[in-house]
Order: C-alpha cells, then sequence, then structure tokens
C-alpha cells in the first residue's frame, strides 16, 4: 500500500480533522457558559472544508481502485459541503438548547464524511461503507432528541427501513459479484452484460438506494421520520442525505451499468413518475408542515431523478448537482423558518399555525413565499432554472422516432404538469400566510444572527444562482 | 463438492424468509431479527461465491467480514433505539408506536 495516496484524499481528511478538533473542544469544555463559541467554531471549520474542496479539481485514483475522485465528484462535495455549513450555522439556537451540541455536530460531520466516501467510491465495498457510515449516524441525529416521541418512532422507523434497504442492496450487490467476479466498479462496467442474475441485481441495488432517496415505492419511511426528527435533522436528512445518494446512484448508473441502460431507463422513468405523482397527490392533503415537506422531498427527489434517464453523462450529472444546489437553498430557508417558528409556537409545525403570518412577521413570510415560489419553480428565481436544466438533461439524446425517445419525453411531460400542481400546495402556505386571517397569529419575533445570516444566504442563493449562469456553467465545465 | 446452486437456493431462501418477517412481524425487535438473516443471506452469498465460483481472490470473504461488522454496528444502534422507544410508548409493538399520522 502507498500511504501516499492519503493526501489525495483532501475533503476526507480535512472532515477527519473536524471530527477530530469537535471532539476534543467538546471534551476540554466541559461548563455551559464558556461554550458560546462551539458553533461558531464547527461553522469557521466548515466553511473552511468547503473552501478547500472548491479549490480541487484534480482527478484521482487512489487504493488501487478503491477510491476516485472526479471534477464533478469534488464540486458535489463542495456543495453538500456549504448545504451541511448552512444546516450547521441555522442549528445554533436548537442545538445550545438541547446542551449536547458536541455530539450533534459530531454526528453530522460524520454523516457527511460517510457520504464523501459514498460519492467517491471506486469499488462496492468502499460504497457500502460509506452508506452505512452515513445512514448510522444521521439514525442517532433522528433520535436526537430523547424525550420526545415523535423524535423516538421516527428514528426505528428510520434504523430499520435503513438496515432493511442496505440488506436488499447487498444482496443485489452479491447477484452482481456472482455475475462478474469482481466488485470493482470499472472491472463489472467491464464485464457485466444483461442477463436474469444481472437485472436482478441491478433491481435489488436500485431498491437499496431508492430507500435512501425515498423514491416513491420505497418511501414509507419519509413522512414520519421527517415530521418527527428534530427539524434541523430533517433539513439535513432532506437535502444533503438526499442529494449524495441521488448523485452516487446516477454515478453508478452510468458507469457500472452502462451496457444495461435500456433497463435502467424503463425503471427509473417508471419510479419518476410514481414519485413525482403521487407525493403530490399525498402534499396536499397535509396539515403539517414538515410532513408536508416531507412529500414535497419525495417529489423532488423525483425531479432529481430525471436526469438519469438522459443519455449524456455530462449533462445529467451537471443539471443533477446544479438542482441540488438550488434545492439546498431553497430548502434549507424554509427548514430554517420552520425552525425559528417552532421555537417560537411551543414546537407546533401546523401550517394552520401561519395563519395571518404576514401581519406579525412580514420579513420571514416575505422569505418563505420567496423560497416556495423556488421550490414549486416560477421564474425569475433559479428553482425555475434548476428544473429547466433537469428537464433538458431528461430528454438529451432521446429520439422521438424510438420508443424509448417518446417515453423520455412523456416522462418530462408528465413531469412538467405535475410542476402545475405543486404550485397549488406550495401556493397554500403563501395563501395561509398572506390571506387567510387569524385571530391569534404568532408574535412579532426576532431571530438571531446566525438565522439572519443563514437566511441571508439562503435568498442570496435563490435569487442569484438563477439569474448567475456563470455558474451552472463552471459546474458544467467540470463536469 | 456441494454445487454453488445448493449455496444459491439457501440464501434465496433465508432472504426471502427475512423479508417476509420484516414485513409481517409486528415486534421491532423480530423485524431486526429478520433484517438481520436478510444480510446472513447476503453472507452466505459472497462467500459461496468467492469459493465456488472465483477462488482466485478474497474480495467476497472480505466483502462477508465488513458486512459482518457494519451489521452488529447497525443493530447496536437499531436496540438502542429501540429501547428508547419502549420507554416512550411502554410497548416494542409496531401498531402502538403511531404517534404520528395523517
Amino acid at each position: 500500500m502507498n500511504y501516499n495516496d492519503f493526501l489525495k484524499m483532501i475533503p476526507e481528511a480535512s472532515l477527519v480533522a473536524i471530527l477530530i478538533i469537535l471532539f476534543v473542544s467538546d471534551f476540554v469544555t466541559a461548563k455551559k457558559e464558556s461554550r458560546k463559541w462551539f458553533n461558531p467554531l464547527a461553522c469557521v471549520l466548515l466553511f473552511i472544508n468547503t473552501i478547500l474542496c472548491l479549490t480541487i479539481t484534480s482527478s484521482e485514483n487512489a487504493f488501487e481502485g478503491m477510491y476516485v475522485t472526479t471534477s464533478s465528484v469534488n464540486i458535489m462535495k463542495a456543495i453538500l459541503s456549504m448545504g451541511t455549513f448552512i444546516v450547521v450555522l441555522q442549528s445554533r439556537v436548537w442545538a445550545e438548547k438541547s446542551g449536547k451540541e458536541g455530539e450533534f455536530y459530531m454526528l453530522i460531520v460524520s454523516t457527511l464524511l460517510g457520504m464523501f466516501a459514498m460519492m467517491s467510491a471506486g469499488n462496492f465495498l468502499m460504497f457500502f461503507l460509506g452508506l452505512e457510515m452515513a445512514s448510522v449516524p444521521l439514525a442517532c441525529a433522528v433520535a436526537f432528541d430523547k424525550h420526545s416521541k415523535n423524535s423516538a418512532e421516527g428514528a426505528a422507523k428510520f434504523i430499520l427501513t435503513a438496515t432493511f434497504s442496505s440488506g436488499v442492496m447487498l444482496y443485489g450487490i452479491s447477484f452482481l459479484y456472482g455475475a462478474c467476479g469482481t466488485l470493482y466498479f470499472e472491472d463489472i462496467a467491464a464485464n457485466i452484460n444483461a442477463n436474469p442474475l444481472t437485472i436482478a441485481g441491478l433491481v435489488f441495488f436500485f431498491s437499496g438506494l431508492g430507500f435512501k432517496i425515498s423514491l416513491v415505492p420505497f418511501h414509507f419511511w419519509t413522512a414520519d421520520t421527517y415530521q418527527g426528527a428534530p427539524t434541523t435533522v430533517t433539513g439535513y436528512l432532506s437535502i444533503i442525505s438526499k442529494g449524495a445518494a441521488a448523485f452516487t446512484l446516477l454515478s453508478i448508473l452510468f458507469h457500472v451499468f452502462s451496457s444495461m441502460v435500456e433497463y435502467w431507463h424503463v425503471m427509473m422513468m417508471i419510479v419518476i413518475v410514481l414519485s413525482i405523482t403521487i407525493a403530490n397527490l399525498f402534499a396536499i392533503r397535509q396539515n403539517e408542515l414538515k410532513r408536508f415537506m416531507a412529500f414535497s422531498s419525495i417529489s423532488q427527489a423525483g425531479y432529481i431523478m430525471l436526469s438519469a434517464i438522459g443519455n449524456d453523462w455530462t449533462n445529467s450529472v451537471s443539471s443533477l448537482s446544479y438542482y441540488v444546489l438550488i434545492y439546498i437553498v431553497a430548502n434549507m430557508a424554509v427548514f430554517t423558518i420552520i425552525s425559528v417558528v417552532e421555537q417560537n409556537n411551543n414546537g407546533k409545525t401546523e401550517i394552520d399555525d401561519y395563519n395571518g403570518f404576514y401581519k406579525t412577521n412580514p420579513k420571514l413570510s416575505f422569505l418563505m413565499t420567496i423560497a416556495m415560489f423556488s421550490l414549486g419553480g416560477i421564474p425569475p428565481f433559479a428553482g425555475m432554472f434548476s428544473k429547466f436544466f433537469v428537464f433538458m438533461a431528461g430528454v438529451n439524446g432521446a429520439d422521438i422516432n424510438t420508443k424509448m425517445g417518446v417515453w423520455a419525453y412523456a416522462v418530462v411531460f408528465i413531469a412538467l404538469i405535475n410542476t402545475v400542481v405543486s404550485l397549488y400546495y406550495y401556493l397554500k402556505i403563501v395563501k395561509a400566510m398572506y390571506i387567510k386571517h387569524s385571530d391569534a397569529p404568532l408574535p412579532t419575533f426576532k431571530s438571531d444572527n446566525n438565522t439572519k445570516f443563514a437566511l441571508a444566504i439562503c435568498t442570496s442563493g435563490i435569487i442569484l444562482f438563477g439569474v448567475c449562469s456563470y455558474i451552472y456553467e463552471w459546474i458544467a465545465a467540470a463536469a | 463438492m456441494i454445487p454453488v446452486e445448493y449455496f444459491f437456493i439457501l440464501s434465496g431462501l433465508l432472504f426471502f424468509i427475512g423479508v417476509f418477517g420484516f414485513i409481517t412481524r409486528r415486534n421491532l425487535i423480530a423485524m431486526l431479527i429478520s433484517v438481520e438473516l436478510i444480510l446472513n443471506s447476503v453472507d452466505i452469498n459472497f462467500a459461496a461465491f468467492n469459493r465456488m465460483l472465483f477462488p482466485n481472490g478474497y474480495e467476497g470473504m472480505f466483502f462477508t467480514l465488513f458486512s459482518i461488522g457494519v451489521s452488529a454496528a447497525e443493530s447496536a444502534v437499531a436496540l438502542a433505539i429501540i429501547i428508547n422507544v419502549y420507554r416512550h410508548f411502554n410497548s416494542d409493538q409496531v401498531n402502538s408506536i403511531e404517534n404520528m399520522k395523517l
């Protein structure tokens, strides 16, 4: 083994360093008063990590192909690192109130480490270890609120489905091993051909990752877990965990199963249509905002995976990364506001609580409106551009004269119609805030500086990331 | 020597017993045991494939070892969470832990 290979894993090494720094500083400051600097420390460290990820542009291949990075992986790492930075930034009040902020930041950083390892895996063993490293601490984070019934229930559902899905996924990987005799992505791609064994392997493997992305036939845990988890963790689950898993699924489909493309195209099309449509229908009838956001995130997962039905890797991966970037800022804006309101409303997150929100908190409701518009895809905001690029990637290379090409166009068209449906329920929140009258609206409250800063980042992202074409071009150039 | 198909049938049986148990059992611990069955079937698959089909390397064996280790870590966390659930609900039945509903 060549020890110099460790030097190629800079993002992972930096996350390990962050973990150690956080652990030691948690250890040496036992007193509660001296912990004021703990959140700023974590924020600064994650910010440095983001910058570090941005500076790495080289493609590396370490440990005989176990660990592979390309520039698109590096960009995705930077995006996820930025998302984690926002999550940690806005979590300050909640984390300090829980009294266990050290553990929370360590759990979050270790899941991020697992996701980084998963994204840059070049072998199914490495991929599996990264996936588990991401999902086990995440279960602890969901169960973080030890005194809440909902948190315990959500965590139980999460960990059971996570272990079940990873078991199913491993069964699929064992089929692939049996068919190809190797676990390296490159060697599998060279040896694989479509036969019943590999198709079964593909389906099992896909259902395992489908659980993590919460696509529709595998989405049953999502609503309960999202509702039960602490709001900050819900935000983290819905953006970072989902984005990393979606990126990995896309890259494995394109790089490992490249010779079985007609099989997984059909599979993805069915799953995408189901995810978007069913999640939209369920989201309409939700009264609980976090549950509502859970169904919204299932439908957004369908949109993210639209990029997988395209034929061009560069186009697909850049549109997926861009979509995840926009989704991170829009969703984090929503979850930051939910978190602020929850803290001032005795932990309640019903949609009806937002009635008359505009009268008492005009600024927050304005930001919420922008975020909802972006999630729904209304033009001046970034969400519209991300949806546009994903649709474009979905029909990329689709030939209208062939059956598959027609289906690709049909799927994108169904997704387009569903955008209109989704506008209805996103605007329901806006209607509650601006139009509906309430006898006892929420009191006017001032948020702390961290929340303000996080909201400022998210809002400027929503407004600027779409208009500045430079960002998409930068992602596309690197992919 | 025992043909590889026999191992395949055994692991397939174990896998579907696990899936069936996971879906039908209403007890959290029993569900966890069913998941362990699934993981064991995976281990059998990897070990048998490695020994019978690809005896030149040890990839499958290594995967089995890692999978055993990881599943132990997973069930430790799952048990801790189930204990927490039991403290809140005084029950480990799935039907009784439905605090959140539509």
